[in-house]
C-alpha cells in the first residue's frame, strides 16, 4: 500500500487547529483528532545542551524501531559540552526520520519540531532545515519570563517564525513539567517524549519499556519520575492537540537491531574475535571505544587508553604481532599521527585493522561534524609507497559486517585495513537485520605449532605476494621484524634487486584482491546520461536523489564503491555506458568558473582524484563541507543542473 | 630455569640451550662500541636462564643499540624510533607466556619516545627495559641527546651544548607506580650481568639505565670513571645488585641503600658528583598491567557466541 509522500501535509494545517488553549479542552473532546497517513515523518527535537533532547530522540527511535519503522537518525550536536543557554550554536538534539520503509538517510527539511526555546530553533532555520509549513512544538515559558529582554527575544521569534510561514504551536513545557518536578530543566526531554508518542500514537507499552531499560539503573525515584513525565505529556498531547500522524508499517519481519554506527564498529569487532583495541579519545570516534569498554570483557577484548595516538596504533600492533589481529579507533587527526606505523605495518606485514572515523579537517577543523576528507589520506599517507586495503561502509549495517571482513582481509593479506566511517555514520542511528554470529566470524587462536624453519618469514608466493607469518611462540619460526628493507628471510638488505622484488610483493596484494571482488552494482539503469559515484554514509542521499530525478524522466543512476583500495573492478567499463560521471562528496573541491578556477587550477573532490588517474575517464565532481551530511534535495537539484533540466 | 628445583623436581629444556643458541648475525656495531657487552649479558642471561628462543621477543626502536634484536636468535621487532615501549606493551598485553626484553637509546628512549617511555613505566608490564645511554645520536652521526653533557661538541652544537643533561633515573623515580630502576656500567660486565639478571628476575618493568661508551663519538665522557673507580658511587644492600667481594673491591665509593627506599633512591640519583651504580629502587608490589590486560584469555568460541548474542539482544527490537 503506497501513501502520498508526507511533503504537503504540514501546509493545510492550521496551528491553531492542532493546539487549543488548556483551558477550553473540553471542547477538544467533542471534535474527534483528524489522523493524517504518512509514508514518512522527519522529526527533529532540539534543546539546549544538557537539557537532555538527545535521549529523548533516542529513545523515540528506538520506540519507533520497535514498531517497525524505518528508521535514521542524525545527531544534532555542539561543539561545547555545555555552551551557554539559549544560544543559537548551543542546538542540542536529534533528527529522526520515520518511515513506512526502511529509510536511508535522513532526509531533507523538518515536518516537525520540538524546541525547548526559540534561539537553538534559529540556528535550525539557518541551516535550512525547516521550511514553510513545518510543524513546531514551542516551549512558551520564556513568554513569562523575568528578564525582559528574554521576553521579547521569544516574542520576536515567534513573529518570525509564523513569517517564515512555520506553523507555531507555543506549548506550555515547563508549567506542565512543574506540576511533577521542581526542576524541569530535566524533566521536560521526557514530557516533550510523551507529547511526540501521541502525536505519532506511539505504543506506550512500548515506551515504559524502553524508558525502564533506559533508566532502571538510576534508581526507582529516578525511573518512577520519567515515566510519569512521559505520561504527562502523552495526556496533555491528547487533550490538548487535535493532529495525529500514521505511519503504517508493513507485517512483522525477521528480528531487528537498532544502533548508531559506532556501537555497530564496537559490535562488529567483538563479532570478529579481536580482542584488543588500543585507543586514544578523539572525537567522535571514541564512543565507539566507550562502547567496546563497557562489554568488550564479555567476549574476552580489552580496551587499552594509550597515552597518544602514535602509543595506541604501535601497543595494537604490538598485540597483534604476538597473537590476534587487533583494532585501534581514530578519527583524521590521529589518523595522521598514526601514518609511520602504518607504514611499518605494511612494511613489516602484520595484520592490523584501524578504524577512522572521519570529521572535518584540516588540522583540529570540525570535530562534531561530518567530512568524507580522510580518503586520500588513507591511500597514500605514509612514507614511501605503502599499499593498503581501505575500505568504507556505507551505512550503520555496513559497519557492523565490515569490521569482520576487515579483520579477514587483515590476515589473509597480511597487512592494515583501513575502514573508513563518519561522524555522520557514528552517531546515527538505524535499523537493520539483528546479525546472527556465527563461529567462522571469530579470530581463531594464534598458531603456535612448531614452524617449518626452511620456510622464511616472508615466504612470498611469487604470483601474489601472499605469505603466512610466523608468531611467538612458533619454535623454529623466531625471526626479527624490521621496518628496514628485509629479504625473504627479514634480513636487512640494501640491495636494489631485493627492494625492488619486496615492493613488487606487497602491492602485488592488491591486485590480487581486486580480482577476486566482484563489480560493484549500478543503481538505476546501466546507461544513461549521468552516473552520480559515491561513497560512505552519502549513499541513502545519492539513491533517494537519483530515485527522484528518475521518477521525472532523468537519465541518471549511482554507483557505490565500498572498496577504495583495491577500487572494485568493471568500474571503467560502467563509466563508458553513461555520457557523464561525476562524483559527489562530502570534501572539498574548487567550482568551475570561481575565481582563478579552471580546467587547470581546479582541484577535484577526494574519490574524482582517484577514479580520474585511474580510468582516464573525465571524471567531474560536486562536494560540499557543509559539518552535516548532504540532503537529497541538494543533490536532486545538483543532479537537474547537471542534466539540464 | 633448568636443573634441580627447590622441591627435588627437575625440569629441563629440550634440547639444552647453548649461548650460541642465542646468537644470530655477527653485530655489525663498531669495534669498542657498549653494545657488544651488554649484547653478550642478555644472551648469557638468556642461556643460564635456558630462556625457550621461541618464546622470547627483543623489542627495540630506532638507533645504533635498536640494532639488538638482529643478533638474537630469538623473535625481535625492530619497530620505530621511539616506538619500542608500545610495541613491547602491546606484545605483552595478551601474551604473559612471553619473555619481552626492550632495547632503547638516549635519543630513542629519552627524546622522541619520552612520552611513552613515562607512560609504560608507570604501566608496568612485566618487562625488561635496557636504556644504552652513550649520551650521542650514534646512528645519525653525532647529535646532541638529551643526555649529553652542556658543552659538549656534537654536529648540531658545534660551540656546544646549551642544555643541562636530563636525568633519566631521576624521571624514572619520579613515575608513579615505578617498580624497578637500576643504573650500571657496561666496562663491569660483572655488574652489568647482575644487574641484567635482577631486571629480569623481577615482576614488572625493570629500568636499566646502562652507562655505555661510542668509541666513535664519546670516547671520553666515561673514561674518567672507568679509569678512576672511585669516581662511582656503589650502591651495596643485601637487597640490593651484589657482586663478588673481591670485584667489589675496586669500588672505594660505597653507600649502603635500601632498594625500597624511594626518597633516597631520589637523593642519590640528584648527586651528581659520582656515577651512581646498582638498584636504585625495587617495589615489587606495584600494580603489573598485564593482569587486567589478560583478562579474558583463552575463552572459548562457544562462550563467545553466547555473550555476543547477549550483547546484540541488548540493541535488538
Amino acid at each position: 500500500m503506497k501513501f502520498e509522500n508526507s511533503k504537503p501535509i504540514g501546509n493545510d494545517v492550521d496551528a491553531s487547529k492542532v493546539v487549543v488553549d488548556a483551558a477550553s479542552a473540553s471542547e477538544s473532546t467533542a471534535a474527534p483528532p483528524k489522523t493524517v497517513k504518512v509514508t514518512e515523518h522527519i522529526i527533529e527535537i532540539v534543546s539546549d545542551s544538557g537539557e537532555g533532547a538527545q535521549t529523548c530522540g533516542q529513545l523515540f527511535s528506538t520506540v519507533s524501531a520497535r514498531m517497525r519503522n524505518g528508521l535514521w537518525t542524525v545527531e544534532i550536536i555542539p561543539a561545547e559540552i555545555e555552551p551557554p543557554a539559549r544560544s543559537q550554536a548551543g542546538a542540542s538534539g536529534n533528527r529522526i526520520r520515520i518511515g513506512t520503509d526502511p529509510v536511508t538517510n535522513a532526509g531533507d527539511q523538518a515536518d516537525l519540531v520540538v524546541a525547548f526555546n526559540e534561539q537553538v530553533l534559529h540556528g535550525r532555520i539557518d541551516v535550512d532545515a525547516l521550511r514553510p509549513g513545518t510543524l513546531i512544538f514551542l516551549e512558551s515559558c520564556w513568554s513569562e519570563d523575568a528578564q525582559e529582554d528574554v521576553r521579547r527575544a521569544y516574542a520576536d521569534a515567534v513573529d518570525r517564525f509564523q513569517q517564515l510561514g512555520f506553523e507555531v504551536c507555543e506549548t506550555p513545557m515547563q508549567r506542565e513539567c512543574l506540576k511533577l518536578t521542581e526542576d524541569p530543566r530535566r524533566g521536560k526531554n521526557m514530557w516533550a517524549l510523551g507529547l511526540l508518542c501521541a502525536l505519532y500514537q506511539r505504543d506506550m507499552q512500548i515506551v515504559r519499556e524502553e524508558i525502564t531499560k533506559r533508566f532502571a539503573k538510576k534508581g526507582d525515584k529516578v525511573l518512577t519520575l520519567n515515566l510519569d513525565l512521559v505520561e504527562a505529556g502523552y495526556r496533555w498531547g491528547l487533550e490538548n492537540t487535535k493532529l495525529r500522524f500514521e505511519i503504517p508499517v508493513g507485517p512483522p519481519r525477521e528480528a531487528q537491531a537498532v544502533m548508531n554506527g559506532n556501537q555497530a564498529v564496537g559490535l562488529g569487532i567483538m563479532a570478529a574475535g579481536m580482542e584488543m583495541c588500543a585507543m586514544y579519545p578523539i572525537t567522535p570516534a571514541t564512543s565507539a571505544s566507550h562502547y567496546l569498554a563497557a562489554d568488550f570483557c564479555k567476549v574476552g577484548g580489552f580496551v587499552h587508553q594509550a597515552e597518544d595516538e602514535i602509543a595506541a596504533i604501535g601497543f595494537s600492533l604490538g598485540a597483534s604481532y604476538a597473537g590476534k589481529t587487533a583494532v585501534t579507533i581514530t578519527s583524521g587527526p590521529g589518523l595522521a599521527l598514526k601514518t609511520e606505523f602504518i607504514g611499518l605495518a605494511v612494511m613489516a606485514e602484520i595484520p592490523l585493522v584501524i578504524v577512522v572515523v572521519q570529521r572535518g579537517g584540516p588540522a583540529t577543523g570540525l570535530p562534531t561534524k561530518i567530512e568524507q576528507g580522510d580518503l586520500l589520506a588513507s591511500l597514500f599517507a605514509a612514507p614511501g609507497d605503502a599499499p593498503k586495503i581501505v575500505i568504507a561502509p556505507a551505512d550503520v549495517e555496513e559497519c557492523f559486517h565490515f569490521m569482520i571482513t576487515a579483520r579477514k582481509l587483515a590476515e589473509q593479506f597480511r597487512g592494515p585495513v583501513i575502514v573508513l566511517s563518519d561522524a555522520n555514520l557514528a552517531t546515527g542511528q538505524q535499523v537493520f537485520p539483528r546479525p546472527h554470529p556465527r563461529e567462522e566470524w571469530l579470530a581463531s587462536a594464534p598458531e603456535q605449532s612448531p614452524w617449518q624453519t626452511e620456510v622464511p618469514p616472508y615466504d612470498w608466493e611469487p604470483q601474489t605476494g601472499i605469505s603466512a607469518r610466523p608468531i611467538p611462540g612458533q619454535k623454529g619460526g623466531e625471526y626479527v621484524v624490521t621496518g628496514l628493507a628485509h629479504d625473504r628471510q627479514s634480513h636487512v638488505a640494501y640491495e636494489s634487486a631485493i627492494n625492488q622484488q619486496a615492493m613488487q610483493m606487497r602491492s602485488r596484494k592488491l591486485a590480487v584482491l581486486q580480482k577476486s571482488l566482484r563489480p560493484p552494482q549500478v543503481h538505476g539503469a546501466p546507461e544513461g546520461d549521468l552516473l552520480v559515484v559515491g561513497w560512505g554514509s552519502t549513499f541513502g542521499s545519492i539513491q533517494e536523489a537519483v530515485d527522484r530525478v528518475r521518477k521525472s524522466g532523468g537519465k541518471v543512476s549511482s554507483l557505490h564503491l565500498r572498496f577504495l583500495s583495491p577500487l572494485e573492478p568493471g568500474i571503467e567499463d560502467i563509466f563508458q555506458r553513461f555520457n557523464k560521471v561525476m562524483t559527489i562528496e562530502i570534501n572539498y573541491s574548487d567550482d568551475l568558473g570561481a575565481p582563478f578556477i579552471d580546467r587547470e587550477s581546479r582541484r577535484y573532490s577526494q574519490l574524482a582524484q582517484i577514479l580520474r588517474s585511474r580510468t582516464l575517464v573525465d571524471v567531474d565532481c560536486w562536494s560540499r563541507v557543509p559539518g552535516s551530511p548532504l540532503r537529497p534535495g541538494q543533490i536532486e537539484s545538483v543532479i537537474l543542473q547537471r542534466l539540464g533540466l | 630455569m633448568y636443573g634441580l628445583k627447590t622441591d627435588w623436581d627437575a625440569e629441563f629444556h629440550q634440547p639444552v640451550c647453548q649461548l650460541q643458541d642465542y646468537c644470530s648475525a655477527m653485530p655489525r656495531w663498531c669495534p669498542g662500541c657498549g653494545d657488544h657487552s651488554v649484547l653478550t649479558a642478555v644472551q648469557r642471561l638468556a642461556r643460564d636462564e635456558q630462556l625457550p628462543p621461541e618464546k622470547t621477543v627483543v623489542v627495540s626502536g630506532i638507533g645504533c643499540a635498536s640494532r639488538f634484536p638482529h643478533y638474537m636468535k630469538t623473535y625481535g621487532f625492530h619497530g620505530l624510533h621511539g616506538r619500542a615501549l608500545p610495541l613491547a606493551c602491546g606484545i605483552k598485553s595478551r601474551r604473559p607466556d612471553l619473555k619481552v626484553f626492550v632495547v632503547t637509546g638516549d635519543g630513542d628512549c629519552c627524546a622522541i619516545g619520552m612520552g611513552h617511555w613515562m607512560h609504560a613505566l608507570r604501566y608496568n608490564f612485566d618487562l625488561t627495559v635496557l636504556l644504552l645511554d652513550n649520551s650521542i645520536y650514534g646512528l645519525t652521526k653525532g647529535q646532541t641527546s638529551p643526555t649529553t653533557n652542556r658543552g659538549a661538541v656534537s654536529a648540531t652544537h658545534p660551540q656546544g651544548s646549551f642544555f643541562v643533561p636530563l636525568n633519566p633515573i631521576s624521571l624514572a623515580l619520579g613515575v608513579s607506580n615505578i617498580s624497578f630502576v637500576a643504573q650500571t656500567v657496561d666496562w663491569n660486565p660483572l655488574h652489568v650481568d647482575a644487574t641484567i639478571r635482577a631486571a629480569h628476575e623481577h615482576q614488572g618493568t625493570s629500568f636499566v639505565r646502562i652507562f655505555q661508551r661510542c668509541p666513535h663519538y664519546t670516547k671520553e665522557v666515561f673514561a674518567q670513571p672507568q679509569r678512576d673507580p672511585s669516581q662511582i658511587l656503589f650502591m651495596t644492600h643485601p637487597q640490593g645488585i651484589t657482586i663478588d667481594d673481591k670485584a667489589m673491591r675496586i669500588f672505594t665509593n660505597r653507600v649502603e641503600h635500601d632498594p625500597s627506599d624511594l626518597h633516597e633512591a631520589r637523593e642519590i640519583a640528584e648527586n651528581q658528583d659520582r656515577f651512581p651504580i646498582g638498584l636504585f629502587y625495587r617495589n615489587s608490589s606495584a600494580h603489573i598491567y598485564d593482569i587486567d590486560t589478560r583478562v579474558g584469555l583463552g575463552m572459548s568460541p562457544a562462550d563467545k557466541l553466547t555473550a555476543l548474542e547477549a550483547a546484540l539482544d541488548r540493541f535488538s527490537v
